[in-house]
């Protein structure tokens, strides 16, 4: 029991991660119907971005996680503006080679600069333990789930609540129409990509402590993340993190208790089967198809 | 310019519309088969892989680029047929057999994948397919009384009627040569066929091709199983050219590199496929050569420029470093999908028709000719 309470809790931290992901897939698939395969390798160059921050500069932590953000985001919309914005309204397969493109580059030049080794961020909570009877649970890893459910409860506010979170719907739903009520289309499909960088630096910093930040850390963690927003249904911002927290449990569930080998597959089977028999996933609205 | 008149339906699918085809077309055919003995051997080693990524490159085109189904999960077809090539090959089954086994077994997985993929379209297909390549991995890394594991497999030299046929050799090219125009004329004939012009058509509209009256799960199954079928024959031959297979050969990676091989070349023809697989396979060539001569080049032209021998050397160093820097590849080949993309969405063959088309329109032609529509709705959700 004790053991399944600790393998419950470490892939709800680990599924959070894939959640945080997850909801940049989402929030770019909402705003702009794009999917963006480059979203782990933004994680993954966030990561990077508060390790020189913080283990290279020596800033202070909250101060050198805020500039990472900052800087993800600035770096976010400039990726929006050179290579997504011009192909806006082509083909979405157009766009998932842009952004896997983007990926690639992201990858080797970080691999370039920063060299392909693994690396450490020093956090405050780094090292406690919080332990509830003879139940062992590690700081960073409650911090990966307090800071989803904080990040995923504004997001929800801030898309359902507030005027900017509206137009950015609206603009989903036909851009050409919101152009027309007088949205700047293109200046909310550029906040948009900010906040998915920014969200996914979030989740860069908060793993960095659990599994080491290295060049290749977005591409597989990336692509864990598909499973959680496409079972969460790929337009819901709290179905990504259920999906994300899902796809984490399964895998930690099936890595303990099944033989080796189904860790890494569990998830793209559970893909495939929700595939197949809900592909709206959980949370997602079913599209009717018009002729 | 050239105006071919036709009379009949014959001659609009006639496959060399006019005499300049088969001049061209012998030409190039002239030049492969004495390429062997022109050509250095890694040259003719890299166009053995030409000949395996165009095999590949056909057969994804017949599912992306004619079928509209995208599929970043053909490395995982590659690698049924190359692994099936190895285990049958140890019980001395002869090429011929294995060859089309691996090809029909892949074909069957590629009909079996196509069921579910029948409900799915746009992204949601692109991640199956990539799920699919993911556990083809795993099963070939831990089904271990077939596939060895991750130890992977030797392949043994290719023997064809008693005779082998060294990999590194002229022979294992032209056979590699000829299953790629086989397949090119197949995939050419079956274009021009009833199911063929069902494929094109669920592409463009497959609301309007089910009121047409085509079986569009019939179809779409079909295709993935062809498409399946050529990969499998060609991972056939990618065992042999590699004499040793295991599962890290067959990631996500190579699939994203087929499916670079169709981007580039530009989607909706086969001539596309054939150019980007020169493409891609060239690129390392080209990257051993800029690592090599570039330094020395940029260094020369800022001599000429005024730089002093000091400046011109810390030039050559920088450049020198640069290019031989890990993972450049992976940067150039981002770099490249992005401009394609961006600026030549059409690929090296749509840059081809332009140029031709320019000059035979000279001076009326228009750009917009080629532009495409942007749409701004939720396209791909209402087609």
């Amino acid at each position: 029991m004790l053991d399944f309470v600790q393998q419950l809790v470490s892939g709800i931290a680990l599924g959070c991660v894939y959640g945080l992901i997850a909801l940049g897939f989402v929030l770019i698939y909402k705003a702009t119907e794009v999917v963006n395969f480059a979203q782990g390798d933004l994680m993954m160059l966030g990561g990077f971005f508060a390790f020189t921050f913080i283990g290279m500069l020596g800033l202070n932590y909250w101060l050198g996680f805020a500039g990472a953000v900052i800087a993800m985001a600035l770096f976010g919309m400039l990726a929006e503006r050179v290579v997504v914005r011009p192909i806006l309204g082509y083909p979405q397969f157009s766009i998932i080679m842009a952004t896997i493109g983007l990926g690639y580059f992201l990858r080797s030049v970080v691999g370039m600069i920063w060299g392909t080794d693994d690396f450490k961020i020093e956090t405050p909570f780094s090292d406690g333990v919080l332990r509830i009877g003879s139940l062992v649970l590690a700081y960073d890893k409650l911090s990966v789930i307090a800071a989803t459910i904080i990040l995923c409860a504004l997001l929800y506010l801030f898309f359902n609540r507030t005027t900017l979170g509206t137009a950015m719907r609206a603009s989903s739903e036909n851009m050409l129409a919101a152009y027309y009520m007088g949205i700047p289309v293109k200046r909310v499909v550029s906040i948009v990509w900010a906040i998915a960088a920014a969200v996914a630096t979030a989740a860069g910093v908060l793993l960095a402590p659990i599994t080491f930040i290295h060049s290749n850390v977005g591409l597989v963690l990336g692509l864990k993340a598909f499973p959680a927003a496409v079972l969460g249904g790929f337009g819901s911002i709290p179905g990504a993190v259920v999906g994300g927290v899902l796809i984490g449990v399964i895998e930690s569930m099936a890595g303990f208790y099944l033989p080796q080998g189904w860790k890494d597959v569990a998830p793209y089977i559970v893909l495939l089967v929700v595939l197949l028999l809900k592909p709206e996933g959980l949370f997602g609205v079913h599209m009717r198809k018009k002729v | 310019m050239r105006f071919l008149f036709k009379t009949d339906y014959e001659d609009d699918i006639k496959l060399f519309p006019h005499s300049g085809y088969v001049v061209s077309y012998g030409t190039l055919l002239a030049f492969l088969l004495i390429a062997p003995f022109v050509l250095s051997s890694y040259l003719v080693s890299q166009l053995v892989f030409v000949c395996i990524y165009a095999t590949v490159g056909v057969g994804l085109m017949i599912l992306t680029g004619f079928t509209g189904q995208a599929s970043l999960g053909h490395a995982a077809f590659l690698a049924i047929g190359a692994y099936t090539a190895a285990y049958l090959q140890q019980f001395n089954v002869p090429f011929p057999v294995y060859f089309l086994a691996g090809g029909l077994l892949t074909g069957v997985v590629g009909a079996l994948v196509g069921f579910p993929a029948l409900r799915l379209t746009g992204i949601y297909l692109v991640i199956a397919t990539i799920s699919f390549g993911f556990i083809v991995e795993e099963v070939l890394a831990r089904w271990e009384s077939v596939t060895h594991g991750n130890e992977g497999m030797r392949v043994k030299t290719l023997s064809l009627f008693g005779q082998a046929v060294p990999q590194n050799g002229p022979a294992f090219y032209y056979l590699c040569l000829a299953v790629l125009i086989l397949t090119i004329v197949g995939a050419l004939n079956l274009l021009r066929s009833p199911t063929g012009r069902a494929f094109v058509a669920i592409r463009d509209s497959e609301t309007a091709a089910r009121s047409m009256g085509v079986n569009v799960s019939l179809y779409k199954v079909k295709s993935f199983a062809i498409s399946a079928a050529i990969t499998g024959l060609a991972g056939v031959l990618f065992a042999h050219k590699l004499s040793f297979i295991s599962p890290e050969m067959f990631t996500l990676q190579l699939s994203i590199e087929f499916i670079i091989v169709i981007l580039i070349g530009g989607a909706f023809s086969l001539h596309g496929a054939v150019l980007g697989a020169i493409f891609l396979v060239m690129i390392d060539p080209f990257l051993t050569y800029l690592k090599d001569d570039l330094p020395g080049i940029i260094a020369g032209i800022a001599a000429t420029f005024g730089a002093d021998s000091i400046a011109a050397g810390k030039i050559h160093d920088n450049v020198a470093a640069i290019a031989s820097a890990n993972g450049l590849k992976g940067a150039i080949y981002g770099v490249i999908i992005v401009l394609f993309v961006l600026f030549e969405p059409l690929g090296l063959y749509g840059r081809w028709l332009k140029i031709k088309l320019f000059f035979q329109l000279f001076p009326l032609y228009k750009r917009a000719t080629f532009k495409r529509q942007k749409i701004y709705v939720k396209s791909e959700r209402n087609r």
